[in-house]
């Protein structure tokens, strides 16, 4: 398991072949790469900032993956989210779910990034041409969120 | 008998700082009262109050207003997190 919050960039291709190196049990590879628009709630987004919370956020993002690791067979995960100064179009967020068969390993993948997004803290601000804004949490995030609940 | 409270994001800028330590004084055992206390310094601090569906956090783990908090503890106030 691997959970890292970083400036640096990510290589989506070097992440997958460092998962599925050196071993052959490996059936699926689900992963999910988030980008920077350059446009939100009907603005442009000329740049974005982003803030966490050092410690916490490694925490939170740890206890994901083990959640995930409790509900469903995953044999490997990848969790890196940057910070800092970021472009439209820059990477974001990656998570990489390994699995046996490829029904684990969406689920996992798409539950980790259900509850990054609603628990995990980290903070987006916009740069537009209007000025900076704090980005609002939305309300389709928690409702994405209360879908893995049951 | 201190607490280190932190502020993150919109939260932080409305109140000019990024972090502080808080001198616990009788009548403040929990999240709740320690809020309050902030709160009604008045001026940017109202922004504790007005932050909408205000997160917390004591030792870096989600927490109630109810939750206790003691010397040493480190709490956090933050608005709704939008990562990802």
């Amino acid at each position: 398991m691997k959970v890292s919050v970083q400036a640096e960039d990510f290589d989506l291709g070097a992440e997958c072949a460092a998962m599925a190196r050196g071993r052959s049990d490996i059936g699926a590879l689900a992963s999910f790469v988030g980008l920077v628009r350059d446009t939100n709630d009907g603005a442009g987004v000329v740049k974005l900032a982003l803030e966490h919370y050092p410690g916490m956020t490694e925490k939170s993002l740890a206890a994901i993956v083990e959640e995930a690791r409790g509900r469903w067979n995953v044999m490997d995960a990848t969790v890196i989210h940057r910070i800092g100064e970021l472009q439209p179009g820059d990477n974001i967020v990656l998570v990489i779910v390994a699995s046996t068969h490829r029904g684990d390993a969406f689920a996992a993948c798409e539950f980790i990034m259900d509850y990054l997004k609603t628990h995990a803290p980290f903070w987006k601000k916009e740069e537009t041409p209007q000025g900076g804004r704090w980005v609002d949490a939305r309300e389709s995030d928690d409702e994405s969120a209360a879908r893995w609940k049951a | 008998m201190s607490v280190k409270v932190l502020y993150f994001a919109g939260l932080r800028e409305a109140v000019g700082q990024p972090s502080e330590q808080f001198v616990l004084q009788a009548g403040v055992g929990n999240v709740g009262q320690l809020h309050a206390r902030l709160a009604a310094r008045g001026g940017a601090w109202e922004a504790l109050a007005k932050t909408k569906n205000l997160r917390i956090a004591v030792n870096q783990r989600m927490a109630a207003m109810d939750a206790p908090i003691q010397d040493g503890d480190e709490v956090a106030f933050f608005p709704p997190v939008t990562g990802g």
